[in-house]
């Protein structure tokens, strides 16, 4: 209530009680070892005023006196505090951190308009998933007075109000992947739609206030806000988001003097918009029916910013056991909110049973099978050492195949090899020996049948496709101990049915070996950069931006976890399983070079390599350029979440990456703003994966 | 529901105050009481006890305060949503459904997609470039909202809200922008609601953001000028196209309220007509795009109240703003030139002369007529058919019977003066009430030797120079000695005191009424937004509506005075207060009364539907049907209805269930006809009669 009051009345309150704030202030520094007389004197009064008569009652009155006075302090001084924030010149923090770091940079969009640089290129943003804000438009009693309100994004107040309820709302329908009936829950458009995902926790602020120094205003900035819980074909089937998008592109080119649009999809974003650029040129009514020019009459450039192109590891791992950090920014953010058990003890079958109705999820499953994340013998990213965030790679190389006698294989600097292609693997053993100890082990294995279903139906709210899985299935599951990137889809098939039925309709997650296969003309196959063909538009160009320096999860170490409860979810990341292995084994999970979520390979590999030069993938040769952000923590507090940040969405702060993006938004090309920049190994990594380009 | 929780809101701050008056009040008395206490047992630390209990007090009263507020903030939120409803219902009897729930119920569902198109002053602004004073701004919004940077910053507010007054657009290094989306005139002020009544009724039918669409645009501007600096037009015609083509063909249904009337005329022109002025749509696109257009309280020939503003920065221009702040505008908030820095920045706004009453005497009357002459404002809503025919004889004859009459007023029906509406500005009471010949007759006042004394003080009044003070004083008296001004003269009246807006002002706007439509002259974007000086599209199937509220006294005739010289930055000429009347047009303050929405009289918001496009008409070439239906005011009937279900005023409407649900039915595909036709309380269809132009 007081925070809500406007400023005037807290500055007139303020006026009011200022002398008297002053006053007390001076006095409690003088007198703060009489802490107590502070306190007796109201009661004294009062007890010696009703001495006569009511005596008890007035010492009753005294202890409400007291907490009064407590609660009246500390209203002063909140109300002194907010009053001198606000009269705080806004340039004041500026000013103290300016003296603390040094004086700081201009921010990229200050200092290109100084050398010049004006708005020429419309921009379009795609936000990733989780970062976009959902509101609500119908629903059920519960929701009452919700009515265009955030249910995602925002403050989250909704979650501790009625958890219950929001689940509700939250969840799509488990067979159908749209909405429950009478729910229409949708996303927010506009700008506001991912500026800032919570208070102060920008995404696209950052962007849009640089872009903005050099001209940039609504006219020719748009946000491609769109539902990410659907799959990328339902948001135009329900909501036109893909039309929307088309002829909101289409007239931002119309009014701008006909220059074309540079689209900055971010995280899942790049997949969104790989889908779009097949749709529009697709014909009615699967597609939007542009024709076969449209992209190269209105794309200048895509800058993909940290784009999951090849999918995260982390995705399958929140598909299976709802454990891995797949909304990671929300669990950044707030961890109380999904790691605590909010909701009872369940918070995790929740978890499960609101994401897997989000068929989004799906798109980031690792794509590509085995040619691209390797299986369990070899993997690109071998031989990664994550305590030095790069290597050197020349003493890499000679001794990157050597065995010892022992079954573990032995990396480089005598540590034992990660084996990352091994994407999940029952017990660390498994995922550190050598395949073919591996497969000695499991010769001695034996089955235990038990028919028995793991639940009967006690669960109720919290039902996820695990209970009706057999124990049998579950250790049969658990006994194969590796599962490679190909068999991650196998696998989820296996415990959950109906997600899967959904998922192979809509995703693609293989490699083509023959793209001209009439059957790539499917959606589902859109958004998977190995199954389709870039546009013809020779002059467009695409970047792919991303961080790197941090551990990503790259594969994880599995559990059958032990049944204390019927309704548990049977698999669980072996935290134990902690090793030296050169792949920072860490916790159950094996990292390697990335931006936190996304592995600098499935970021990068696609500008490097399939889509360089004019290949199968990329029939009109249009130009590709990696361009990676080293990653540096912010020096201290103030500087927030920094300027030179590489991790998954705080790169949207990075000064360097926005630059980038104003010169080629103000007409630069790939070229002219330096082409390539790699850091990582990325060319070794490419170098080993065998695909016919 | 939404503004209710507000007033209860409000309520419960404005309550605490007085509650801890009183318990300061108390705990003084027993300050007083203890005192003797005290000296008694602590003589030793008596000047330091004394001093702590005080403070003691202090800490003590406010934390009852705040205990107190925790509290009902506690009690507020725990409140499930229906007690309001609940206790509101109790007082009431049930309440009727909401519109939207009770078609949704006859099975009435989303079909045509909407657009709105907001008026002036409701859209909110945000700053995407500014002057270093507004720091930490960016999109932020300056217009809408809480306002809370007038307060903060005033001066820089001004500056940044203003634009350049010789282009109209941008000052340099300034760029404000309309906000976008349904959130641009969902809410004008927290708790105060433009749009937001109506798009949850529509949601409760079926609609979302895929078929609805907030045409925002920047009501300062010129209506091309939001094309030419925004490219507004051209996102309404793709948007428009893109909702048409992803809903199955179904034409829009666009709902303009206010000014958007006006501006939504000019897109209409403007999207068929070819670039570069146009924006090349074709001749059939509106034929093809739009089903419906329901103007809400459109107006269309201009708003008296517009005339004023520009003249004296005086009348309710910006009547929503006041109405919802008083303190704002009419407090010396900004030191004492709150009107010149207001007449300053709103005539910087070229939009606000869309609005000057246009067509002429022919359409506003003259001195000597008007067509709603005879009007008896005291008079509720009660003439019915019966006595429409009398009282057009009445009319007719009085005046010649009481040209006889000793006094040179003119009587009306009810044997008050009839008011002379069609003097838009009278100099002097008698200028406004006297009958015609009695007025030409009346010697001209004696003119004061020509003096020295100018106007010109530009120099001492820095920030709040308007043009005033660039005028002669000789000038000023020359303006007041005419004494009565119609509506044809208003324009050549404001160009003498305001040249430079009206340079602008007529490259942007026409005023007039054209004889001839198809002179070529007329092709020009200047008369687009004027009915009379255009013609609708060939759209034969595009239904117009006409839909205001009646029953509100609203601004129809001024009465002006000079101003004595208080200050050499004043402005000249002030509304005449005092001048009270027994006319029957309720003359009150110097302002003359008529039927209306208390910011648009009828007959600017109903002749276009009623009379100038009804039929095939030379306005209406295609013969395109139109419908007018009013709204009966009624005020709310207690404080739990916030602003009623019922009201007819400029803005409460949007919130009418009756317009509500005649919006959704034809957003669902009901016709103007299935509606029920025209409805008309007031005396329209009589006033348009009177007014004789070539159809």
């Amino acid at each position: 209530m007081i925070r809500r009051r406007g400023s005037r009345q807290v500055e007139e309150e303020a006026k009011t009680t200022g002398e008297r704030v002053d006053h007390e202030s001076k006095l409690k520094e003088s007198d703060t070892d009489d802490a107590k007389s502070n306190e007796q004197p109201p009661q004294q009064q009062q007890q010696q005023k009703k001495q006569n008569k009511k005596k008890s009652k007035g010492a009753r009155w005294g202890c409400i006196d007291s907490c009064c006075w407590f609660v009246g302090c500390v209203c002063v001084i909140w109300w002194f505090l907010t009053v001198l924030y606000n009269a705080m010149p806004s340039a004041l923090p500026q000013f103290v951190m300016q003296k603390i770091t040094g004086p700081l940079p201009d921010p990229p969009g200050v200092k290109l308009r100084k050398e010049g640089l004006f708005a020429k290129h419309p921009v379009v943003f795609v936000p990733g998933i989780v970062t976009g804000g959902l509101e609500l438009w119908e629903g059920k009693p519960c929701a009452d007075g919700l009515f265009r309100k955030r249910l995602w994004g925002g403050t989250f107040g909704e979650i501790y109000k009625r958890p219950k309820c929001w689940m509700e709302h939250m969840t799509l329908d488990n067979e159908t992947g749209l909405d429950p009936e009478g729910i229409r829950v949708r996303p927010v458009s506009g700008l506001v739609a991912a500026d800032y995902f919570a208070p102060g926790y920008f995404v696209w602020a950052v962007l849009i206030e640089n872009l903005a120094q050099i001209g940039y205003e609504e006219k020719n900035m748009h946000m491609a806000a769109y539902d990410w819980r659907l799959t990328f074909q339902n948001t135009e089937e329900r909501d036109k988001s893909l039309s929307r998008l088309k002829s909101t592109i289409e007239v931002m080119v119309q009014t701008s003097g006909g220059n074309k649009v540079v689209v900055i999809p971010h995280s899942m974003g790049s997949l969104y918009f790989l889908h779009f650029l097949k749709w529009v040129e697709a014909p009615a009514p699967m597609g939007g029916g542009g024709g076969p020019d449209w992209c190269s009459r209105h794309i200048k450039a895509t800058m993909n910013i940290a784009g999951p192109l090849l999918g995260v590891p982390k995705a399958f791992a929140g598909l299976f056991s709802a454990e891995a950090k797949d909304i990671a920014v929300a669990r950044a953010i707030a961890p109380g909110v999904l790691d605590n058990d909010i909701f009872g003890l369940q918070t995790l079958q929740y978890m499960m049973r609101v994401t897997r109705t989000w068929d989004a999820c799906m798109s980031m499953i690792p794509k590509g099978g085995n040619t691209i994340w390797g299986d369990a013998d070899w993997s690109p990213e071998e031989g990664h050492a994550c305590s030095k965030s790069k290597l050197a790679p020349d003493d890499r190389q000679g001794s990157a195949k050597i065995k010892q006698e022992s079954p573990v294989d032995i990396g480089p600097h005598g540590k034992p090899y990660a084996h990352y292609g091994r994407m999940v693997a029952f017990g660390k053993e498994a995922a550190v020996l050598s395949h073919s100890a591996v497969l000695e082990k499991r010769k001695g294995s034996t089955k235990v049948a038990n028919g028995e279903l793991r639940s009967n139906g006690s669960c109720g709210d919290v039902w996820t496709e695990y209970h009706e899985l057999h124990w049998d299935d579950v250790e049969d599951i658990a006994s194969r101990d590796i599962y490679c990137a190909e068999d991650l889809v196998g696998l989820l098939r296996r415990v959950a049915p109906k997600l899967m039925i959904r998922g192979e309709e809509n995703w693609g997650f293989g490699l083509a070996d023959n793209l001209d296969d009439p059957k790539y003309k499917h959606f589902r196959h859109w958004s998977n950069p190995l199954e389709t063909l870039l546009p013809n538009a020779p002059d467009m160009e695409i970047f792919c931006l991303y961080g790197m320096g941090i551990p990503t999860e790259r594969s994880y170490i599995y559990k059958v976890s032990p049944s204390t409860d019927s309704c548990n979810i049977p698999f669980r990341i072996d935290t134990s399983a902690d090793g030296d292995s050169e792949g920072c084994l860490k916790g159950g999970v094996q990292f390697v070079d990335g931006d936190e979520t996304v592995p600098a390979l499935s970021a990068g590999y696609m500008c490097y390599k399939p889509w360089k030069g004019k290949t199968r993938f990329n029939p009109a040769n249009s130009s590709s350029y990696v361009r990676e952000y080293n990653h540096a923590p912010p020096a201290n507090l103030l500087e927030g979440r920094g300027t030179q940040s590489g991790s998954h969405v705080d790169i949207m702060g990075n000064f360097a990456l926005i630059e980038d993006i104003l010169r080629v938004a103000s007409g630069w090309s790939g070229e002219e703003i330096g082409g390539d920049r790699i850091y990582s190994d990325l060319p070794i990594w490419s170098e080993r994966i065998k695909l016919v380009l | 529901m939404k503004q209710r929780k507000v007033s209860k809101d409000s309520g419960a701050d404005f309550g605490n105050p007085q509650l801890s008056d009183r318990s300061k009040n108390s705990s003084d008395t027993d300050e007083h009481e203890s005192k003797p206490h005290h000296q008694q047992k602590k003589r030793r630390k008596k000047s330091k006890v004394t001093r702590w209990s005080c403070i003691d007090t202090c800490c003590w009263f406010i934390g009852c305060v705040c205990v107190l507020s925790f509290v009902f903030a506690v009690l507020y939120h725990a409140t499930p949503e229906s007690v309001p409803q609940f206790v509101a219902e109790k007082i009431n009897g049930p309440l009727p459904d909401p519109p939207g729930t009770m078609l949704r119920k006859e099975g009435l569902l989303a079909k045509h997609p909407v657009v709105f198109v907001p008026g002036i002053v409701t859209g909110g602004l945000e700053m995407w470039e500014g002057k270093p004073c507004a720091h930490g701004l960016f999109r932020k919004r300056l217009w809408g909202g809480n306002f809370g940077k007038i307060y903060t910053r005033p001066k820089c507010w001004m500056e940044h809200i203003m634009m350049d007054n010789e282009t109209g657009l941008d000052p340099e290094g300034i760029r404000v922008r309309p906000v976008s989306g349904l959130v641009a005139a969902d809410y004008f002020a927290p708790g105060y609601f433009v749009w937001a009544v109506l798009i949850e009724n529509l949601a409760s039918i079926g609609y979302e953001e895929k078929n609805m669409y907030m045409a925002s645009y920047d009501w300062r501007l010129t209506f091309q000028n939001t094309e030419v600096r925004d490219a507004s037009l051209s996102r309404i015609k793709s948007t428009i196209e893109s909702m048409v083509q992803t809903n199955h063909g179904n034409k829009v249904v666009v709902i303009p309220h206010s000014m958007g009337s006006l501006f939504f005329l000019h897109f209409l022109k403007w999207v068929e007509t070819a670039p570069p002025m146009g924006g090349g749509g074709g001749p059939d696109w509106c034929a093809r795009h739009i089903r419906a257009v329901m103007n809400i309280a459109g107006t269309f020939l201009g708003v008296p109240k517009a005339f004023p503003g520009l003249f004296s920065a005086e009348a309710k221009d910006i009547a929503v703003a006041r109405a919802i702040a008083p303190e704002i505008l009419s407090n010396d908030v900004f030191g004492f030139q709150t009107l010149q820095y207001i007449m300053r920045v709103t005539r910087s706004w070229d939009a606000c002369m869309s609005m000057v009453p246009k067509g002429g005497d022919a359409i506003w009357g003259n001195a000597s007529w008007s067509p709603e002459e005879g009007y008896d404002c005291s008079e509720k809503r009660s003439i019915t058919e019966n006595t429409t025919e009398d009282t057009i004889a009445s009319a007719n004859s009085v005046p010649q019977e009481c040209a006889d009459d000793d006094s040179a007023v003119v009587k009306g029906v009810h044997g008050k003066p009839v008011a002379h509406y069609g003097r838009m500005v009278a100099f002097g009471k008698e200028a406004a009430v006297l009958d015609y010949s009695a007025l030409r007759k009346k010697e001209p006042p004696p003119k004061t030797p020509p003096s020295d004394r100018t106007m010109n003080s530009s120099a001492s009044c820095g920030d709040v120079w308007t043009e005033y003070q660039e005028m002669e004083w000789d000038n000023i008296e020359d303006i007041a000695s005419r004494e009565v001004y119609t509506a044809g003269d208003l324009v050549e009246l404001l160009r003498r005191v305001a040249p430079k807006l009206m340079a602008r002002a007529e490259e942007n706007w026409g005023f007039g009424l054209a004889d001839d439509l198809s002179d070529p002259k007329y092709q020009h974007f200047r008369h687009w937004s004027n009915p009379l000086e255009t013609m609708l599209p060939n759209a034969p199937e595009l239904e117009i509506y006409c839909l205001y509220g009646v029953g509100i006294p609203t601004e129809r005739s001024y009465i002006y005075k000079i101003s004595p010289p208080t200050d050499s930055c004043y402005i000249p000429f002030r509304i005449d207060g005092n001048a009270k009347g027994d006319s029957e047009g309720c003359l009150k303050g110097g302002v003359q009364f008529v039927d209306g929405d208390e910011t648009v009289p009828v007959l600017s918001s109903g002749f276009a539907c009623a009379k100038l496009w009804h039929g095939k008409t030379r306005f209406n070439p295609a013969g395109s049907p139109t419908f007018v239906k009013e709204y009966n005011h009624s005020p709310p009937a207690n404080f739990f209805e916030g602003r009623g279900t019922e009201s007819g005023s400029h803005v409460d409407i949007m919130g009418n269930f009756a317009l509500i649900e005649d919006i959704l039915r034809v957003a669902a595909g009901q016709t103007g006809d299935q509606l029920g036709g025209n409805r008309i309380h007031s005396d329209l269809l009589k006033w348009s009669e009177r007014i004789k132009i070539k159809l």
